[in-house]
């Protein structure tokens, strides 16, 4: 890691960011619920310059059969980046890390949806990455999260998404791509705000014990932050014309 | 596979019986990992190489280093790539054909950790900036499957890496030649090492098996270096952690990694 663009100062003398913001916020966000016609859910979130589509499918008749659980449903995601999302043009085939990250993805979502109601069946996540820059794997699984809402699947909570990182020392809030690229760590972080429990995890970086640790509940702040911002979503959608 | 064990409801049960006395199946305590045994220099036509076992978990690593280009972006740096597959005869469930999800995760969580840690200087690995590197891959075989795949090939390719030995390539018309019989040490700056724990319910129990990982909740893998700092981290699994758990785990991967790395640091002594 770290230091490639000399250049860049990503934390200047009076605590603020390569991009305007104070150590502890996050970028701007908005989140619009059921923006698409044929999914059974669908979301699409402007997470800073991010742009992501996500769509739900199901409970549908699992394809491969095999596939199929007969004591629960099962959940599967596709995480996919648009070739056009990222300053070189991204081969559209699957790559690793996109596989990894659909992987981390479905498994944060999992423990959110009440999948033992629908034996047999699948709940099929795509997310669409049309604009990356930095954070992608938390704004998709933010939109995932809403999309699964709106399809109207049952839910122990919301999963809410947000990364914490370190830059020049310090630990911030939802870290940007010049920062990750740049920075000292990078802490994606998936929570479930009623439940207390966080279903995504992962880092890239060297941190301390304490930075660590101060990283973590930097990262759940951050992700009470986009909870709020999901419910508005959800009720701008269900109870947009005063309809109960 | 890695995660799609299906074991006996009668044998689930036991495990989750014993953990309540404070037991585990096999009688290890919650932080003790299976007994872990490193040969290095098993493959000695590979640049560097190893074989471990942790418990009836075997991986065999085989470092190769050649000239390769360097990643667009980093034209000042060597380029370190690590990959993992599960051979057919590591299990009944195991298939040949491209990898799955579970086995791209293991190699990239595997590589995370190497590459975040530090451990080799790449820059030390440029021949010329820009346009041609040194490459170090590490390619993890999985022979004997007993669930942790992630502890076993972090262990396996820390191991294979430290006690490779670096070929010497000179640019000569714009191409890297081969400097035969000339080899040195890796540029190491730490050796990171990786510890991943289950949760069962509210236990944490490090180094699962596969009878463990069948029944486990979720699951986390830590990765520390030797200043005892986090420098990796991927949570795994169906369920989650609560912060405290996390923070837990975090101090065990600490405890339990410093041990493991006084065991890979000795291979070093013995070089």
């Amino acid at each position: 890691m770290g230091g490639r663009d000399s250049d860049l100062v990503l934390l200047d003398e009076n605590g603020i960011r390569c991009d305007g913001r104070k150590v502890d916020e996050t970028r701007n966000i908005s989140i619009k619920a059921g923006v698409l016609k044929n999914a059974n859910g669908s979301a699409y979130i402007e997470f800073g310059d991010n742009k992501i589509l996500a769509g739900v499918f199901g409970p549908r008749d699992v394809h491969p059969k095999h596939m199929s659980d007969t004591d629960t449903g099962i959940i599967r995601c596709r995480y996919h980046m648009s070739p056009f999302s990222v300053t070189e043009r991204k081969n559209p085939a699957p790559s690793r890390r996109e596989i990894e990250i659909g992987k981390v993805i479905k498994e944060a979502l999992r423990p959110a949806v009440m999948l033992e109601k629908f034996p047999r069946t699948a709940v099929d996540v795509y997310v669409e990455v049309l604009q990356a820059d930095g954070g992608t794997r938390c704004a998709a699984l933010d939109a995932a999260s809403v999309a699964l809402a709106d399809a109207g699947i049952p839910m122990r909570d919301m999963v809410s998404a947000c990364a914490a990182g370190k830059v020049a020392d310090t630990i911030i809030l939802d870290v940007n791509n010049e920062e990750d690229q740049a920075g000292q760590a990078d802490m994606p972080i998936g929570y479930m705000p009623n439940l207390g429990k966080v279903t995504l995890l992962q880092l890239d970086g060297v941190l301390t014990p304490a930075e660590f640790k101060k990283c973590l509940e930097t990262g759940i702040e951050g992700c009470k932050q986009v909870y709020e911002i999901q419910k508005q979503a959800l009720k701008d959608k269900f109870f947009a014309n005063g309809e109960q | 596979m890695t995660s799609t064990f299906v074991i006996d409801q009668l044998k689930r049960n036991k495990i989750n019986d014993l953990l309540e006395k404070g037991q585990r199946y096999d009688g290890r305590r919650f932080d003790e990992p299976r007994p872990l045994v490193i040969e290095t220099g098993v493959i000695p036509k590979a640049d560097g190489s190893a074989r471990v076992r942790l418990g009836d978990t075997e991986v065999v690593t085989g470092i190769k280093i050649q000239p390769d280009r360097p990643f667009p972006d980093m034209g000042d740096k060597g380029i370190f790539i690590c990959t993992a597959e599960i051979l057919p005869l590591a299990h009944p469930t195991a298939e040949p054909g491209p990898p799955g999800e579970d086995v791209i995760e293991l190699a990239r969580v595997v590589d995370r950790g190497i590459r975040e840690s530090g451990m080799v200087d790449l820059s030390q690995l440029v021949l010329e900036k820009d346009k041609t590197v040194i490459g170090i891959f590490a390619d993890n075989s999985v022979t004997d499957h007993d669930g942790n795949l992630f502890d076993a090939c972090s262990c396996a390719s820390t191991a294979a890496i430290l006690t490779c030995k670096i070929p010497k390539w000179e640019m000569i018309n714009d191409k890297p030649t081969l400097v035969e019989g000339q080899k040195s040490d890796p540029p190491i700056t730490t050796i990171p090492v990786a510890v991943t724990m289950a949760r069962i319910g509210d236990y944490i129990l490090v180094d699962p098996n596969a009878d463990e990982w069948a029944c486990m909740d979720a699951r986390i893998t830590i990765t520390t270096n030797s200043n005892g700092n986090i420098c990796a981290l991927q949570k795994g699994g169906d369920d989650g952690f609560t912060p405290e758990q996390i923070i837990q785990c975090s101090e065990i991967a600490i405890s339990v990694g410093a041990k493991i790395r006084q065991k890979i640091e000795q291979l070093r002594q013995g070089r």
